[in-house]
C-alpha cells in the first residue's frame, strides 16, 4: 500500500541516478535491505547533506509509492561513523563489511541479527578494533546458513592434522581432503585458532598480522564460493591495506 | 528490458543505454528523439562525436583533455609548477579555474579509488603523479605541495588518504580542500558531519 513509513538503517552504498539524485541502499532494522531514491542529494544545498553517506546510521522517513523504488523523504543521523571514513584502513575495512551485507542479503528480508552485527562491526571499527573484517565475515556467514565446520575435518571428520580451509567442504580440512578442493587455502595453526576465537567472541580480538591475512583470504574464498561473485572491497583491502 | 524494436532502433537504444546516467527508459526517449530529428541534426551530432574522439586527447603530463601534446596549463609559463592540484576528472579543473583562486598546475587521476567498485591505484594515473613529484636528476622533491581536490565522499576520501600515505614520506606537503558549510547555507539545517568538519577546519579571523 502506498504511504509513508519510518525505519532506522545503515547506509551500505549509493549510486548516481540521473542529474542530481542517488539510489541509496540501506540495511534497515525493520525492513532488511532497502533501495530508495534520495532526490536532489547531489546538489550542494541538498537538505540531505552528508546524511546518506556509506556507514551512516540514520532515522528515516520513506515514501512507498507504486514504483519499484521507494523515496527517502527525510533522514537524521543517529551515528555518523565519520571516524571510520577518516582512516584509510578503517574505511577499506568498512567497505568490505557493507559490501558483504549488500551481497548476502535479499531485499526486504528483515534480520535483527544482521542489523545488530553490522552495527557492532562499525562500532568496533570506529574504536580502532582489530580483526573486525574476518570476525564479521565468519559471523555473518555463520548466521546466513553457512556456519563453517571448525573443530574436525569437514571432509572426513578427522580431529588432527587440520591444515587448510575448504570453501567447497564448508570448513577446515586435513591434508588429504584439502587436495579434493583446488580452492582450499592453507591455514596455519595460528589462523585456525584465531578463526575459532573470532566466531566465539565479540569483535576486537587481537592477533598477529599473518594470521589475520591468512584468515581473511580463507574467508573471502568461502564467501565468494557461496555468493558466486567476487567481493571487490575485500580484494581491495588485501591488495592495498 | 526485453528486445522490443527491430534491429537498428534497438542497436541505437542499446548504445545509448551504455552511457553514464542513462537507463533503458531514457535511452529509448533519446533514440526516438533522434529518429524524429532532421537527418541534418543527426549527422551533426554523429560528426561532433567522431571529431571530438579524433582531435581531443589527454595531456601527456597531467591527463587533462587537450588538443596538443601538453594542455594549456602545462604549456603556460605563468602557472606555478611547484604546486599540483589533483582532481578526479577534467570538468573539476574547469570548476577550480572558475574560482580564479588557483595558479598552480593540475593532475587528473581519471577517476577515484573505489573499494566498493574494486577500482585500485593501478586503474588511475597515480604512478604518473608520483613521477612528477621528483626531479629526474637526483630524485629530490620537484614539488612543494600537492592539493588533493577529490570529491568529499567515500571514494574521494579513500583516494585522498591513499595519496597522503604515498606522498607525505617523499617530503612533499599534502593538503586537501576544506569541507564545510556551503556559502549561503543555513547552520541549523546542516548535518552533523558537514558541520563537524567545518568546525574542525575553522580558521582565524584577523580583527
Ligand atoms: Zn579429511
Ligand atoms: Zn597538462
Amino acid at each position: 500500500m502506498p504511504g509513508l513509513y519510518k525505519d532506522e538503517g545503515i547506509v551500505l552504498k549509493t549510486i548516481k541516478l540521473g542529474e542530481a539524485d542517488r539510489i541509496v541502499t540501506l540495511f534497515t532494522r525493520e525492513n532488511g535491505k532497502v533501495r530508495a531514491v534520495a532526490k536532489g542529494i547531489r546538489k550542494t544545498k541538498s537538505r540531505f547533506g552528508g546524511r546518506l553517506e556509506p556507514f551512516t546510521q540514520v532515522n528515516l522517513m520513506v515514501y512507498k509509492g507504486k514504483g519499484a523504488l521507494d523515496t527517502i523523504t527525510a533522514a537524521d543521523i543517529i551515528t555518523s561513523f565519520d571516524s571510520v571514513r577518516n582512516d584509510y584502513l578503517r574505511l577499506t575495512s568498512g567497505a568490505a563489511i557493507v559490501e558483504l551485507v549488500e551481497k548476502i542479503s535479499e531485499e526486504r528480508e528483515r534480520s535483527f541479527p544482521t542489523y545488530s552485527m553490522l552495527l557492532g562491526a562499525l562500532q568496533s571499527l570506529a574504536l580502532g578494533g582489530t580483526n573486525v573484517v574476518p570476525a564479521f565475515l565468519v559471523k555473518l556467514l555463520s548466521i546466513s546458513g553457512y556456519h563453517p565446520q571448525l573443530t574436525v575435518c569437514a571432509g572426513c571428520s578427522r580431529k588432527d592434522g587440520l591444515v587448510a580451509f575448504s570453501p567447497a567442504l564448508g570448513g577446515v580440512a586435513c591434508d588429504g581432503c584439502r587436495r579434493e578442493d583446488h580452492n582450499a587455502v592453507r591455514l596455519t595453526p595460528g589462523g585456525l585458532a584465531l578463526l575459532q576465537r573470532l566466531l566465539a567472541n565479540d569483535f576486537g580480538q587481537d592477533s598477529d598480522r599473518d594470521a589475520t591475512l591468512d584468515l581473511t583470504a580463507a574467508l573471502r574464498g568461502y564467501a565468494e564460493y557461496h555468493l558466486d561473485r567476487p567481493l571487490k572491497s575485500l580484494r581491495f583491502l588485501v591488495a592495498t591495506g | 528490458m526485453a528486445m522490443l524494436y527491430a534491429g537498428p532502433i534497438q542497436d541505437l537504444i542499446d548504445e545509448l543505454a551504455r552511457m553514464p546516467g542513462i537507463g533503458p527508459k531514457s535511452a529509448q526517449r533519446v533514440a526516438f528523439y533522434l529518429l524524429q530529428a532532421s537527418t541534418e541534426d543527426a549527422k551533426r551530432l554523429a560528426h561532433a562525436i567522431v571529431e571530438a574522439k579524433d582531435k581531443v586527447r589527454f595531456c601527456e603530463r597531467c591527463f587533462n583533455v587537450s588538443d596538443q601534446d601538453l594542455c594549456e596549463y602545462c604549456r603556460s609559463t605563468r602557472r606555478d609548477p611547484t604546486i599540483i592540484c589533483v582532481v578526479q576528472d577534467p570538468p573539476d579543473i574547469v570548476a577550480i579555474e572558475r574560482t580564479r583562486e588557483y595558479q598552480g598546475l593540475y593532475h587528473v587521476l581519471q577517476g577515484a579509488l573505489s573499494p566498493i567498485e574494486g577500482i585500485g591505484p593501478e586503474d588511475l594515473r597515480v604512478a604518473e603523479l608520483l613521477k612528477r613529484l621528483r626531479t629526474p636528476e637526483d630524485g629530490s622533491p620537484a614539488v612543494a605541495e600537492v592539493i588533493v581536490a577529490t570529491n568529499p565522499n567515500i571514494d574521494g576520501d579513500a583516494t585522498a588518504m591513499y595519496l597522503a600515505r604515498l606522498i607525505s614520506p617523499l617530503g612533499v606537503l599534502v593538503t586537501r580542500l576544506a569541507s564545510g558549510m556551503p556559502v549561503g547555507g543555513d547552520l541549523e539545517y546542516a548535518d552533523e558531519v558537514t558541520l563537524g568538519r567545518a568546525i574542525e577546519g575553522r580558521r582565524r579571523l584577523e580583527g
